[in-house]
């Protein structure tokens, strides 16, 4: 066990430039996911902290070690991959087995602990098969058990689960996470999957074009976001963004929309006049079926779940979505009104799109 | 762990890159050290004799003569202007190597084909058909020219009873037909290297994309030429460019079997090569031969390589 | 295949062209090997007399004997054998680092060395005949095997790195890297997990060079010129030459150079289908 340092890392491939700056530091045995669109980056950290790409300049520590120029056998950790990278001519045994027997371990020592694993995965029956022979479910059980059974004290996960079905996808991410809480490994976890994220986070990590947007616990990402990007990015359906221009007087401060309307904002540092974008989460919106009060809007879809509809609703061009757990009588092209809670109401700098 | 940490929204526009470490020594040459045995042996068993024999192409060298050696500039190059035997040779590749390689390649897909779909036997049935490819080119030389012998071999008989043939007789001493007899014998061996290499392409062909194919109504047919083709177009074009090459350069079947006779009717350039060589023993005259089927050939290669090029920027 | 759909004649009617084009082509490979176990077997006196019959009336296994015991074509056959086998192996050792190299690295050289070698395919062997004499004759490497075999594993070897490649790309990179991460240096790695799985396509190019130098007659023409160092198909050649030609030996003499090679064949087949479709001339 140990924490993990990335201190002010930057890595180019030719010029392509991915990572720009990074530094974030990971506490022992905390549950860090690393999110962030496609192509920003996160793999190739989660790799240069697995030894497995160079860094350009920048430290990498585990524990207290600075492990730049160390070779991944010699890092003490385990990765658990999004193909799962099982060795194909290996049984499940000798897959999960390999990293002991590459360290020469007793065959007494590596049938015990291969056994152990398998029993905490559920893997008993299979160990004589081959990865072949297996569902993809099993075989992802296969690369989290050759990650657990040599104890290391970092694991990484680079979307382990992403090639799974949806209700599997559910299971493992609760399994993973009890087995976190059950070793007490610091774990590095990258995904796409936002419900991942905030389920298992400790903290999260919001990564864009090789930049760190934001680092902080799943529920203040979410109620904080520190951009508009992370706002965007975190919560799904994502958060509804307007823009207008920053009023306020001695005691109250509102967002004057284009066509006029006045929504109800937050005390904050922006200046009178100044363009903002006013930002709103689905659920902080609610519906004035009567269309009386706040911002008018009319209805173009609803999106019945049962246990709550979700109302897609036009203003000027723009879609707005609103979470309501009322089941709400409908029609296309009716005006609503949608009045925000200005408690949970952000606005961004249009600029820059800092929050302000 | 309070406090959420900010950093800039987007990289910012003058950021200042830092130039990545200098890579250890051992990393810049690990991929050298892999390829230096072949490359060794590349370099001194093919470059260094070619270079050599590209000079001869200049000088005068026959073997027998002990006066020979001298310097002879681009005469050989001239000759070879006006080397009747030269021009002959270079339309009989032509001949050989599209005939061998359109028949070659047909049947050798045709086969793939066949065997491209489980049935009983097929392990049994591929080692028989494979097996020419195992036979020593020159036995298959030898045993294609009895069997076009009338005396010995029974081709010619088939043939006359067919009607093909007047009578019976060795088509490998008619001048207007005996280059068929080394082609077909280079067909017989070849077949089984494309036959492998379009069977390793089709079973590459992901078998969704068949069904899909299919679901959306397309004929056997269509699927062949439409999902098929396509997805192993880029395999041929590399195979058939490198057997062009090499059948175009193949003297041995010709040598074997005929000799480039009769009156030259089945003589190509590679076995002009080797007949002024080694049986006229003019070094000289037979590098500058070399060189100038060298130069057609890489020719031809730049060209095939442009048109795969084009092809695949338009898919 | 598809067959759903189609009616049950049609599906026989194909099964049947299957069967039929299958046949044809084993018939057509078959008939010409056929015809020199005839000529091996049958007796000088009916050799012309019967030579277009498609069986002898009868038939003798002197020509074996003599073969066997009587001709010095043992000692070609080992040479062959010994040629063959000894430039596969080193072809094959070459080529898979080569490929390795081409496969897993990035580096200033790669596009033109495998511009280079891909120029090699095209220079007319002939040609190099005199020039690699001129080289070796001085350094002893004339009239020797071992001669033989640098030659035969330098010609093989650019093709075969390209083969050896497209195996080497075909598995995922991410194995080596659980390897690693499991505790392997590079070569353990390679030596744990990348080889295993490239043994069909090594045994897919060891087939390969194997059966061009078992084939291979203009170098070892004129490299070799004493009777002990000669390969199987100069060996053959001289017989044509030197005596008043004895079919019947000669073919009984090439019916036996087929075994090794069909035996090498059966033996490496599986792993030249199975390595080829692993990922293999992609080109
Ligand atoms: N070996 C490489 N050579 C050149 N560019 C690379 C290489 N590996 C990655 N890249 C580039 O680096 C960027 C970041 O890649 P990375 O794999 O880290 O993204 P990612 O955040 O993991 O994306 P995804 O969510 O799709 O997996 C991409 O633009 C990618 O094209
Ligand atoms: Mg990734």
């Amino acid at each position: 066990m140990a924490e993990v340092t990335v201190r002010d890392v930057y890595k180019a491939y030719g010029a392509v430039r991915v990572l720009r700056g990074v530094s974030i530091d990971m506490h022992d045995g905390e549950f860090v996911v690393l999110v962030g669109p496609s192509g920003c980056g996160k793999s190739t950290l989660l790799r240069m902290i697995a030894g497995l790409e160079e860094i350009n300049s920048g430290d990498i520590l585990i524990g207290d070690r600075v492990v730049n120029d160390v070779a991944p056998k010699d890092r003490d950790i385990a990765m658990v991959f999004q193909s799962y990278a099982l060795y194909p001519h290996m049984t499940v045994a000798s897959n999960m087995g390999f990293s002991l027997e590459i360290r020469r371990k007793a065959t007494d020592l590596i049938t015990a602990a291969v056994g152990r694993a398998a029993g905490t995965l559920g893997l008993g029956d299979l160990l004589a098969r081959f990865p072949r022979e297996l569902s993809g479910g099993q075989r992802q059980r296969v690369a989290m058990g050759r990650a657990i059974v040599r104890q290391p004290q970092v694991f990484l996960f680079d979307e382990p689960l992403s090639n799974l079905d949806a209700k599997l996808r559910v299971q493992m991410r609760t399994e993973i996470k009890a087995l976190h809480q059950d070793m007490g490994t610091t774990a590095i976890y990258v995904t796409h999957d936002q419900v991942e994220a905030m389920t298992m986070a400790d903290r999260i990590v919001v990564m864009n074009e090789g930049v760190i947007q934001q680092i902080g616990h799943p529920l203040e990402v979410y109620d904080r976001p520190a951009n508009q990007f992370v706002a965007s990015f975190i919560g799904s359906p994502g958060m509804n963004f307007l823009e207008g221009t920053a009023r306020q007087t001695a005691d109250t401060s509102w967002v004057e929309m284009v066509d006029g309307t006045k929504l109800p904002a937050p005390r904050t540092d922006a200046e009178e006049g100044q363009t903002v974008i006013y930002g709103v989460r689905p659920e902080a919106l609610t519906i004035d079926e009567e269309a009386r009060s706040g911002l008018i809007a009319r209805v173009d879809v609803t999106e019945p779940t049962g246990l709550s509809t979700l109302v897609f609703s036009r203003v000027a061009d723009s879609i707005t979505c609103a979470f309501t757990m009322d089941r709400l009588d409908l029609t296309r092209g009716q005006p609503i009104g949608l009045v925000p809670d200005v408690a949970r109401v952000h606005l961004f700098d249009q600029a820059s799109g800092v929050r302000l | 762990m309070a406090g959420s940490t900010i950093t800039s929204y987007g990289p910012a526009a003058s950021e200042v890159f830092p130039e990545p470490r200098r890579r250890a020594w051992r990393a810049l040459i690990e991929p050298y050290l892999y390829l230096s045995p072949a490359l060794i042996l590349i370099g001194l068993v093919m470059f260094v004799p070619l270079l050599l024999g590209l000079s001869f192409a200049y000088r005068n060298i026959h073997l027998l003569n002990p006066f020979s050696g001298g310097f002879v500039g681009l005469d050989h190059f001239s000759a070879i202007m006006g080397d009747k035997r030269f021009w002959r040779a270079l339309i009989n590749t032509g001949w050989w190597t599209g005939a061998s390689l359109v028949l070659q390649f047909s049947l050798g897909l045709g086969l793939a084909m066949l065997l491209n779909r489980p049935f009983r036997g097929k392990r049994f049935v591929q080692a028989i058909i494979f097996l020419p490819w195992a036979v020593p080119i020159f036995l298959s030389g030898l045993t294609w020219a009895w069997l076009f012998n009338p005396v010995i071999g029974p081709l010619p008989h088939w043939l006359a009873a067919l009607g093909v043939m007047s009578e019976p007789y060795n088509i490998l001493s008619n001048p207007s037909v005996a280059m068929w007899g080394p082609i077909i014998a280079n067909v017989w061996f070849g077949i089984p290297f494309f036959a492998i290499t379009m069977l390793a392409a089709l079973q590459s062909v992901p078998y969704e994309l068949h069904e899909a194919a299919a679901i959306d109504g397309a004929s056997a047919w269509q699927r062949f030429v439409k999902v098929t083709l396509p997805f192993i177009a880029p395999v041929i074009a590399i195979t058939v460019l490198l057997r062009t090459i090499w059948i175009s350069n193949f003297a041995d079947l010709i040598i074997v079997m005929t000799g480039g006779g009769p009156a030259d009717s089945t003589q190509i350039v590679a076995s002009y090569i080797f007949t002024t060589a080694y049986r006229r023993l003019d070094f000289g005259y037979a590098s500058a031969i070399s060189t100038a089927l060298l130069v057609l050939l890489m020719l031809y290669s730049l060209i095939v390589l442009q048109l795969r090029r084009r092809l695949a920027g338009k898919v | 295949m598809i067959t759903v759909g189609q009616s049950k004649a049609r599906r026989l009617a194909l099964h049947a062209g299957h069967t039929a084009g299958l046949a044809v082509f084993m018939v057509f490979a078959m008939f010409p090997l056929f015809w020199l176990v005839k000529i091996s077997l049958t007796p000088n006196n009916l050799l012309y007399s019967e030579g277009i019959t498609l069986w002898p009336s009868s038939i003798t296994w002197d020509n074996y004997q003599f073969a066997l015991l009587g001709s010095r074509f043992p000692r070609f056959f080992l040479n062959s054998v010994v040629v063959s086998l000894s430039s596969a192996a080193i072809v094959t050792l070459v080529a898979a680092a080569g490929g390795y190299a081409f496969s897993r690295f990035r580096f200033a050289g790669k596009v033109p060395i495998m511009f280079v070698m891909l120029l090699t395919q095209m220079v007319p062997l002939v040609m190099l005949i005199a020039p690699i004499f001129k080289i070796m004759s001085p350094l002893g490497l004339t009239n020797s095997l071992t001669g033989l075999i640098i030659v035969y594993t330098a010609f093989n070897v650019p093709f075969a790195t390209f083969l050896m490649q497209s195996f080497f790309d075909g598995i995922p990179r991410e194995l080596e890297d659980a390897a690693m991460i499991d505790g392997c240096t590079r070569l353990t790695a390679l030596r744990r997990v990348i080889f295993p799985l490239t043994l069909p396509g090594m045994g897919a190019t060891l087939g390969f060079v194997f059966t061009a130098a078992w084939s291979e007659l203009l170098f070892a023409l004129m490299l070799i010129n004493s009777d002990d160092k000669m390969t199987f198909p100069v060996g053959m050649l001289t017989f044509v030459t030197k005596f008043s030609v004895d079919f019947g030996q000669m073919m009984a003499a090439g019916v036996l150079a087929l075994i090794p090679a069909c035996i090498f064949f059966a033996f490496i087949q599986r792993y030249l289908i199975q390595g080829l479709t692993a990922g293999a001339v992609k080109g």
